[in-house]
């Protein structure tokens, strides 16, 4: 099995075979994940270095706890947005930071194209943990993983992206992932935040949210993106939840064994009900976070075989 | 008296349109006569152009040089420099420095400055408002006299469309000519890429190209208003051609111009984040390339700009969002606009047409022609030529040019300025 990437910047560049490769690997580590000793060695010896120039709690937490289980030297830091005003410092401290002699950057901006900057000018490889609205792949592979292992497979499903899909890389990236899978997907959310040219991606695009959700196989929620709103996307939280805010209602559109996703951090009451959110029969929010873990671990394993291959 | 006897050359007459075989003769800095066959005998210096072409040196509206305030970005002399280099002998500077060119006494520092040290003939533009803020406009009339050629806030929209329609109705007063940034700035602000399937895919902050149509719309019943001489920077989307159409139809003293990037480049250029690539306005569809390119062709589009910005490499080396808009341009312009004529879109005189003699015509002045009596401002140039463009052998202090690496066809030969010769390349 080959895998024949320096980085991972996008779920774009990845090929069928190269999103299956990754996933088949990521099965073996959810196993090891559910036994009581979690240790593996592929890394050992590697250093990891989880730069976040963006705030983040459950993805830096899941990336580090990937490398340690893996055996890497992991090592945090916390770019404050406000200390890198000048992109010219993104790249100075990624220079820095590859003086420092990483095998593994894992790199969250809030600016599209960030990543693959700095992907540009360092030595070593490079994960995107999210880059503006651009694409965050892992969280498209660890989706991809959840659907698969609860659906039975990652092909032919009618799979309904709702939200704010202007702001969201995951969509992105969910989006692209599940076309190169062959599922039919549709986008679900106003006008407003889910702009005309989603329809040229071969998704379905629904602004009646009870339309789109008919007989779907996976409903994906994602977060209304308030940060990132500049004013104006929707007249207020109240009427949002009314008419896109998934409840047992809605739900009750799909199929009768839709699973339901988000990627959290949730805003209950707004884009999804809470009690369906905790609803075990229905919602595989948990899963997904389980999942993060081990698809990051197989990710990183992947880049670090070609790391000293080309060693 | 000095005379130059240009033989066996391929003449470019934007106003005749033609473009034949023939001869030119230079006598004290204008052009004398010309003719086709066997040039009288004359005691001239001769040159013999090789059957390349002579043309009209370009007119070149709207070059940023960064003088005050950015010297290291771009000089009088190196933009000058630049400027021979690429065959355009006359450049109409951008007031978009720092501080602002609004008033008589900056215009006078770089007029100065430009005659200090550039072999190039420049015009300065000024500021229409004070600080290019929108709020109040500058001394119109003393920058005229001194100098001023034209008047532009350049891309920064006078958004109070009272205070821009006081500014039109006074210019016209003084007849001078104002240069407007077609552009809604409301839904343009922030954008870094223009609204479509590549841009979504990128994630980029977008503006719909109707914002150019709704900037022009705008000025146009500006116009109607006032009646004031207007010329709009850079038209770069099918869906303002057809405003423009029907405000010259109507009458309005209005012209277009548009940027060689626009002409010659699209938005899949900008592919993985290229921040040489981000221009202002941004890069547009093949579709609305293509319309640009036709209302060059059938002169709706009455003027090719290079829009030349020169911009440090840090300021480039940035996420596409928060890079530095523009593209050096003045060296590029004429080869890149020969891509055009090698795609048999546009034939050369069409080329000169747009590049020296309407710019020139809307300046009122009586260079970019090759009319008996104008000055000897002419660029020979070899249209076939090929080469690979390597930035670092540019002549501007900024290399930020989106060709870097890309084949090219055709380069200038020599430039000459009131037939002097300022470029001959080695």
């Amino acid at each position: 099995m080959s895998f024949a990437h320096r980085h991972l910047l996008g779920i774009e560049h990845l090929s069928q075979g190269d999103i299956t490769a990754i996933l088949d690997l990521a099965e073996k580590y959810v196993e090891l994940n559910r036994q009581s000793a979690k240790h593996a060695d592929v890394l050992a010896g590697l250093t990891q270095i989880n730069m976040f120039f963006e705030s983040s709690t459950r993805t830096q937490a899941s990336f580090e706890l990937a490398g340690k289980r893996l055996g890497a030297d992991v090592m945090n830091m916390a770019m404050q947005a406000s200390s890198i005003k000048k992109g010219e410092t993104l790249i100075d401290t990624a220079m820095t930071l590859n003086a420092m002699h990483p095998d593994l950057l894992v790199v969250r901006h809030p600016h599209s194209g960030a990543v693959d900057l700095l992907a540009q000018k360092v030595n070593c490889a490079v994960l995107n943990a999210g880059d503006g609205r651009h694409e965050h792949p892992t969280q498209a592979l660890l989706d991809a993983l959840t659907i698969r292992r609860a659906k039975g497979r990652l092909h032919r499903l009618n799979v309904a992206i709702c939200g704010d899909i202007a702001h969201s890389r995951v969509a992105r990236s969910n989006l692209i992932l599940l076309g190169k899978m062959e599922n039919r997907i549709r986008l679900i959310g106003p006008p407003t935040l889910v702009p005309a040219h989603f329809a040229e991606f071969g998704a379905e695009v629904f602004d009646d949210m009870r339309k789109g959700l008919k007989d779907v196989d996976v409903v994906m929620m994602l977060r209304l993106q308030k940060e990132r709103m500049d004013g104006g996307f929707i007249p207020s939280e109240r009427e949002y939840y009314h008419r896109y805010g998934l409840d047992a209602e809605k739900l009750a559109l799909a199929k009768p064994d839709a699973i339901v996703m988000h990627p959290g951090p949730m805003n209950r009451g707004v884009e999804i009900d809470g009690t369906l959110a905790d609803d075990i029969n229905r919602s595989v929010i948990q899963e997904q976070v389980e999942m993060g873990v081990a698809v990051r671990m197989a990710a990183m394993e992947l880049l670090a075989r070609n790391l000293r291959g080309a060693a | 008296m000095s005379k130059i006897l240009f033989t066996n050359a391929r003449l470019i007459d934007p106003e005749a349109g033609t473009d034949s075989a023939g001869w030119l003769q230079v006598v004290d800095g204008r052009i004398a006569a010309s003719g086709s066959g066997a040039p009288e005998r004359t005691e001239a210096e001769v040159v013999d152009c090789g059957g390349k072409c002579l043309g009209p040196g370009i007119v070149d509206i709207g070059v940023k040089v960064c003088e005050p305030g950015e010297r290291h970005k771009e000089s009088y002399k190196s933009a000058g420099l630049a400027a021979a280099a690429g065959g355009v002998t006359t450049i109409v500077t951008r007031p978009d420095t720092s501080p602002v060119i609004d008033t008589p006494e900056t215009l006078e520092f770089v007029t100065r400055r430009a005659q200090a040290d550039t072999p190039v003939n420049v015009l300065p533009m000024a500021a229409l408002t004070k600080g290019r803020e929108g709020r109040e406009m500058t001394e119109i009339g003393f920058l005229l006299d001194a100098g001023a050629v034209a008047f532009t806030d350049c891309d920064h929209v006078v958004a109070n469309t009272k205070v821009f329609s006081r500014a039109l109705t006074y210019a016209r007063s003084c007849g001078a000519l104002v240069i407007g940034h077609p552009q809604e700035p409301g839904l343009s602000s922030g954008a870094a890429a223009t609204s479509g399937k590549f841009a979504t895919l990128r994630g980029l902050p977008t503006v719909s190209p109707m914002a150019e149509r709704m900037g022009l719309d705008r000025d146009i019943a500006l116009l109607e208003m006032t009646g004031a001489r207007y010329h709009a920077d850079q038209i770069t989307t099918a869906r303002a051609l057809p405003a423009l159409e029907r405000a010259k139809r109507n009458g309005l003293d209005i012209t277009a111009g548009t940027s060689i990037h626009h002409l010659t480049l699209n938005e899949l250029d900008v592919a993985d984040y290229r921040t040489f690539f981000k221009v202002k306005p941004p890069l547009r569809s093949e579709d609305d390339r293509l319309a640009v390119v036709d209302a060059v062709r059938t002169g709706q589009i009455d003027i090719i700009s290079s829009m030349h910005t020169p911009q440090d490499e840090e300021s480039k080396r940035l996420p596409f969002e928060e890079a530095a808009s523009g593209a050096v341009a003045l060296e590029t312009l004429l080869p890149a606009s020969l891509r055009l004529y090698h795609a048999e879109q546009l034939d050369l005189p069409t080329l000169f047409r747009a590049m020296a003699l309407n710019p020139a015509n809307r300046l009122g002045l009586d260079c970019g022609r090759l009319s008996i009596g104008a000055p000897a401002d002419l660029v020979l140039f070899d249209p076939d030529v090929p080469f690979v463009l390597d930035r670092f052998t540019l002549k501007s202090k900024s290399q930020n040019t989106p060709f870097d690496g890309q084949r090219m066809q055709g380069r200038v030969l020599a430039t000459y300025v009131a037939g002097r010769n300022v470029f001959r390349r080695s």
